[in-house]
């Protein structure tokens, strides 16, 4: 076998035995089977407790309080609504003891308008206080409507909301509709390559300053070339990243497979998982490889240049930071894709693997406009690979307090002839 | 299979590292390379293994210049001692030794071999972390001898072993070189370098101030030591002309002639003074040799 295999089989095989990665897998499938499965996990907490509201109601008339008790379960089924025979005192006292949740006092003012006073242990959760609002402005309005003689029609009217039709005028543009569906894919694709990247770059500046603290790296590079040894150890990480993914990936399936009948509507239709765009998860696979290629180069060069594993962290910040913005420009371009910071922030090549997928993912670019970021990042990535192969073999035989990016040019000199 | 060094400069920037070095480092030798800390005996190691380039010269070995390609056949002891901490002995000697070309089965093989032969073999499976740094050291040198190298360059290969230790591996160095190894010896150890090697070279800032033949190089130097033990007072030696150094010690005195002659003229002093108990005419030690030279143009 050549030495890049071998370097390849050795950084692949040492990682995925390593605690630290199966630790983490295991983490992330936990998740991943938490999620799938969160309406099962809900419905087993549910059913064991009565979790509905139970609300005591003092009021003066009967009608308004049929129309109370329909308004609130209309908003919440499992609140159990209960006309309180007694007075407010009483009321209050069972409320301290926990007979009652809450306690609505509803009466007509002078005014003869409605008045409610609301009595829980503590009025910080103020969900219900909203619900018992909308509901108690409902009946009001009512009651007036029903003073102005208003028949059952006008009344109806007055409820119905405005309706608003949207409608893109660009032709390729996708319909809201659209956009949301694309929106959940790409967005749990969009945290899969910034997470790629940043844990794989950060494991191979790691894995680079420790061969170099270790001293073991001098024996290495007068064995085989460094530029050998950093694509190997590149590809090693690219493929235990692949693996990790694909195992990843093959558990969401079946155990969303699985839970297919629960999760029908709720959270998934609403992250737009239920339809899975082929296009996006290619141009997801194709921007993960070039995006974490030019990173993974980037994190080697600069691993290469500290001498001890406790300063890997402060040289990958810079790194680390160009990931960052481009994420945040891209959760940003999520809700508004054909905004131009976002178009032009795509052509960069150190944000395109991130930028350039979310416009893809999320509405149709021009071939072209693909095919040039796509260009431009390739042609950044083979640039990238001179220059950190270069600083690389210079900066493995550096040591010494390294500070910044004057150990570039020192790690460059380094493999010059003078 | 003989090493040639050329002429062979390194500069890095303004700086020169070394400067207009030739050597000529012939089959189944062990060769001295010597020098203070910082006289760029590593840089050189590093030309020679490739890792840096020359920045004017040649080196080359059977005529050919070295790359990658030969890597096989070359051994490196490197003086900052390296290996992975947390990885078993057997599965990174195995890998280093892939590395420099060596198939599975017979890293494997050559690795018990070694193993035993330095009494470690309980050693194959532990991390290399929980050794002893004796025992790691042991380890190193191993890594670089276990695909038979025809040429091995070891930089402190004996630093830190206990002279049991030494010992076992100074017969490990021989063996290798009486099998055709040409080896390249650094060391500060004077005696071990007087003890193994015929040849050497004394590096001072970047340049070479003493090449040749060890036994030339003693000759060369004229010098020669004189060791007196008596009981009366030698202090009157001193004044002695041709006497280039007096060290008194607490039963007599050592001192540095510049040539035999005055040894004579020493001993007919003596001779009027008292009763003598030991009178030595020594060669020169390396180690004077090399305090000579190199120390002299510390004082400068």
């Amino acid at each position: 076998m050549n030495k890049f295999g071998i370097i390849l089989r050795h950084t692949y095989g040492t990682h995925i035995r390593s605690k630290s990665f199966i630790i983490s897998t295991i983490i992330t499938l936990l998740i991943v089977v938490g999620l799938t499965n969160f309406q099962n996990i809900m419905n087993m907490f549910g059913d064991g407790e009565d979790s509905g509201d139970r609300v005591a109601v003092i009021s003066d008339s009967e009608p308004i309080f049929n129309q109370l008790q329909q308004s609130l379960n209309a908003v919440n089924e499992d609140a159990d609504i209960v006309q309180f025979n007694g007075t407010s005192e009483e009321a209050q006292a069972a409320v301290k003891e926990e007979e009652f949740d809450y306690f609505v006092h509803v009466q007509l003012n002078e005014n003869n308008n409605l008045a409610a006073t609301y009595y829980a242990m503590e009025i910080s959760n103020s969900g219900f206080v909203d619900t018992l609002q909308q509901s108690l402005g409902q009946i009001k309005t009512g009651l007036i409507a029903a003073e102005a003689n208003l028949d059952q029609e006008t009344i109806q009217q007055f409820y119905a909301p405005v309706p608003i039709e949207k409608v893109a005028l660009e032709e390729s543009a996708k319909t809201e509709e659209e956009l949301s569906s694309a929106r959940g894919l790409v967005y749990f694709m969009l945290f899969l390559i910034y997470f790629a990247v940043m844990m794989y770059g950060n494991m191979i500046a790691t894995e680079v300053a420790n061969e170099k603290s270790s001293r073991v790296m001098e024996i290495i590079v007068s064995s085989v070339s460094p530029i050998v040894q950093m694509f190997g150890k590149i590809t090693g990480i690219a493929l235990l990243g692949l693996t990790q993914f694909a195992v990843i990936i093959g558990v969401s399936y079946v155990s969303i497979t699985a839970n297919q009948d629960s999760m029908v509507g709720g959270m998934f239709e609403y992250f737009g998982l239920s339809n899975i765009s082929i296009s996006t998860l290619f141009y997801g696979l194709l921007f993960f490889i070039l995006g974490y290629l030019l990173y993974a180069m980037l994190a080697a060069m600069l691993g290469s240049l500290v001498s001890r594993t406790e300063e890997v962290q402060q040289a990958v910040t810079p790194m680390i930071f160009m990931v960052v913005i481009a994420f945040l420009i891209a959760m940003y371009g999520l809700n508004d894709p054909t905004s131009s910071v976002v178009t032009i922030t795509s052509y960069i090549p150190f944000f395109t693997p991130i930028i350039m997928f979310m416009r893809v993912g999320m509405i149709d670019v021009p071939i072209w406009e693909v095919a040039l970021s796509i260009g431009l990042l390739v042609i950044t990535i083979l640039i990238m690979a001179q220059l950190a192969a270069r600083v690389y073999r210079g900066g493995v035989l550096m040591y010494g307090r390294s500070s910044s990016w004057k150990d570039i040019k020192k790690a460059l000199q380094l493999t010059k002839k003078e | 299979m003989s090493l040639t060094l050329n002429n062979v400069t390194k500069k890095f920037g303004s700086h020169t590292a070394v400067r207009q070095l030739s050597l000529e480092i012939p089959e189944s030798e062990i060769f001295g390379f010597l020098g203070a800390n910082g006289a760029g005996k590593t840089t050189t190691f590093r030309m020679i293994l490739g890792l840096l380039q020359q920045t004017d010269g040649s080196i080359d070995w059977n005529g050919e210049s070295i790359n990658y390609h030969k890597s096989h056949l070359i051994g490196y002891l490197p003086e900052e001692r390296g290996l992975y901490p947390k990885l078993k002995i057997v599965d990174q000697l195995v890998y280093l030794a892939r590395l420099r070309g060596m198939n599975k089965s017979d890293a494997l093989q050559q690795l018990d071999y070694w193993l035993d032969r330095f009494k470690v073999p309980e050693y194959k499976g532990k991390k290399v972390e929980e050794l002893s740094k004796g025992n790691q050291q042991k380890i190193q040198f191993i890594s670089a001898v276990l695909h038979n190298p025809k040429l091995l360059i070891l930089d402190e290969p004996f630093s830190g072993l206990d002279p049991v230790n030494v010992e076992m591996l100074k017969e490990a160095v021989v063996d290798l070189k009486d099998q055709g190894t040409s080896i390249v010896f650094s060391s500060h150890r004077m005696e071990h370098v007087e003890e193994l090697c015929e040849h050497l070279c004394i590096m001072h800032h970047g340049s070479p101030v003493v090449h040749g033949s060890l036994r030339q190089i003693k000759r060369d130097f004229g010098k020669k030591n004189v060791v007196i033990r008596s009981d009366f007072d030698l202090s009157f030696i001193q004044d002695i002309s041709g006497v280039t150094r007096f060290k008194k010690v607490s039963e007599g005195c050592d001192v540095q002639i510049e040539s035999e002659h005055v040894a004579q003229k020493i001993f007919d002093a003596l001779h009027q003074k008292g009763f003598v108990r030991k009178f030595d005419l020594e060669e020169p030690s390396l180690n004077d040799i090399f305090i000579e030279k190199v120390g002299a143009s510390y004082n400068e």
